[in-house]
């Protein structure tokens, strides 16, 4: 009797370790198919200069193939869909972690908030083309309206919950009495917040937006459909081009061989970077929650 | 000494009306966008939008619009296809986490869990395109299915894990003290104590994963018929979308797609917050 629920409890937890080693697997399976497949683009053009190229020739004998214009322009739109991300994200958290905090308003604001990051990408890029794209026309930025600005006004709604959320709880978690010792020095609020909420609250926020660019970097759809998809790097804010992600998505589906293998290059590079930057804000948060 | 404490305390109210403000505008975009959808996607909704398949150019010319059938069909057999292989797998590879938290080997499957649901959803694409698309000869339902399974099992872990965390431990303690072996345990006790949790993020992973298109693009591809057969190409509504966004004829499908998708994602969303409230004390 004994023996067999023994038994049980050990079956059951080999399954229970065999369901775990699913995620190893699945990711093992992610960075082993993308750099054999992408050994072709590496070995023709050499790591760093397949890096650093700006090419994308796809006439036949000239192929040459480089992701540096998409490296740039992925960086363009990840750093100003950050910066404005940064000017709504901020408030909100100021709004519903200090001023308004544990209120029925900002309950309601942040409901709102990650109800936007449920909205599909698609959606986000279909209301950026139909909206906000004539918008930019008719206020004489851009002729075509589609671009680096337009894509990262979108992507930074799109980050903002991510952003906010946990910026939200580190303010929140800025203790009382610390906050409490600065009113009674004499400071107004906007001080207190100024000397000492963010500066403490300071590193946790600083990760959220890291988490927050992780996402960005790898957006696809809003960015492809709103970047313009030119093959070059982005000259000024209002500039079409490309971003890694919105290049795989263009071009991969009739890809095939050199240009195939660059495509895949793109995607290694692209899930380096994301993997990278998702790892150090992860690291930070766990060094502000301490 | 000159006295700044107007100016200091005007500062101070300037910056919490600017807070105000500022957050008040964040409601705008979820606002506009809902509207915006809404106004152009409801005129399409009829019987014919959810029995049809999608319009051959043939038919678009002739005025003819035709319906999403093909993409929800398409959509709901690979999300059943996915939920069935990603849920048990997921809410027992949580259950693993959250039995042994401490130990070495579960923190490096956790860190390999943020790799896999930071991993951008177009490089899954071309990762099933790779590994199921070539080696079978072609796309198929199947292959966007395992993508979609692959996004939602790092999403399940987690949830199925923060929840199981916060069962008491007098509970399990309570079943052990009984005599319960250990499945018992978790699928008797636990589980059902964390249903709420675990529920919520079943529920917010289908969402999420209902509206990807990047996944679908090089793995489901899309097809202009209803078909039920996972093994050949298969439609999904986001892919739909995709293929018809820059078709002036078919602009009213398109946003009538969206809207269904939009209210689809929606409902799940408020549907999870309801049940997390109705379920966590």
């Amino acid at each position: 009797m004994k023996a067999s629920l023994c038994s049980s409890d050990k079956s059951f937890r080999i399954v229970l370790l065999l369901c775990a080693l699913t995620v190893p697997a699945i990711a093992l399976c992610i960075i082993v198919t993308l750099i054999t497949h992408s050994t072709e683009a590496f070995r023709e053009f050499g790591f760093l200069g397949f890096i650093s190229s700006a090419d994308w020739i796809v006439t036949e004998g000239h192929e040459s193939y480089g992701a540096f214009s998409f490296i740039a322009g992925t960086l363009y739109t990840t750093l100003l869909a950050l910066l404005l991300c940064a000017v709504l994200a901020l408030p909100i958290s100021l709004f519903c972690g200090e001023y308004y905090r544990g209120k029925t308003v900002s309950k309601f604001l942040s409901t709102i908030t990650s109800l936007l990051a449920g909205i599909p990408s698609i959606i986000y890029g279909l209301w950026g083309f139909f909206t906000l794209r004539p918008l930019i026309i008719s206020l004489g930025l851009s002729e075509v309206g589609c671009g680096v600005l337009t894509a990262a006004t979108i992507l930074a709604v799109m980050i903002v919950p991510y952003a906010a959320n946990l910026s939200i709880e580190f303010i929140r978690m800025v203790p009382d009495d610390l906050k409490e010792s600065a009113y009674s020095l004499g400071a107004t609020r906007a001080e207190v917040i100024r000397h000492v909420v963010l500066p403490t609250a300071g590193a946790g926020i600083f990760s959220a937006f890291i988490l927050a660019m992780g996402r960005a970097i790898g957006e696809t759809m809003t960015v492809t459909m709103l970047i313009g998809n030119t093959n070059n790097i982005p000259q000024s804010l209002v500039d079409t081009g490309n971003s890694m992600a919105s290049i795989i998505a263009n071009q991969f589906g009739e890809a095939d061989g050199l240009k195939l293998s660059a495509l895949i290059a793109i995607g290694l590079t692209l899930f380096g970077i994301t993997a990278i930057v998702n790892m150090i804000g992860k690291l930070l948060i766990k060094r502000a929650r301490v | 000494m000159k006295d700044n404490t107007k100016r200091r305390i005007f500062l101070s109210h300037a910056l919490h009306y600017a807070v105000c403000s500022i957050a008040a505008l964040t409601a705008v975009p979820l606002f506009l966008i809902v509207l915006k959808v809404f106004t152009a996607g409801i005129g399409g909704f009829s019987v014919a939008f959810f029995t049809e398949s999608a319009p051959s150019a043939y038919k678009t010319l002739m005025g003819e619009s035709g319906g999403i059938a093909s993409g929800i069909i398409g959509t709901l057999m690979m999300l059943l296809m996915a939920s069935a292989v990603a849920i048990p797998l997921g809410v027992l590879a949580g259950t693993y986490m959250s039995e042994y938290k401490h130990k070495r080997f579960p923190a490096v499957i956790s860190f390999l869990t943020d790799l896999l649901q930071g991993t951008p959803s177009v490089i899954l694409g071309i990762v099933i395109y790779a590994c199921i698309v070539v080696p079978t000869g072609g796309y198929s339902g199947f292959a966007g299915s395992v993508a979609l399974g692959i996004m939602m099992l790092p999403l399940i872990i987690r949830s199925t894990e923060e929840a199981l965390n916060i069962v008491p431990p007098t509970l399990r303690e309570a079943s052990v003290a009984l005599g319960a072996s250990f499945p018992t345990t978790v699928f008797r006790v636990l589980l059902p104590n964390a249903f709420g949790g675990v529920f919520t993020g079943i529920l917010l992973a289908i969402s999420r994963v209902l509206g990807e298109t990047a996944p679908l693009m090089f793995t489901a591809l899309g097809c202009a018929s209803v078909r039920w057969d996972l093994t050949k190409p298969m439609s999904a509504v986001p892919l739909m979308i995709w293929e018809f966004w820059t078709d002036a004829n078919l602009q009213e499908l398109v946003w009538s797609a969206a809207l269904f998708l939009l209210l689809l994602v929606l409902f799940l969303n408020f549907l999870a917050k309801y049940i997390e409230k109705k379920f966590t004390r």
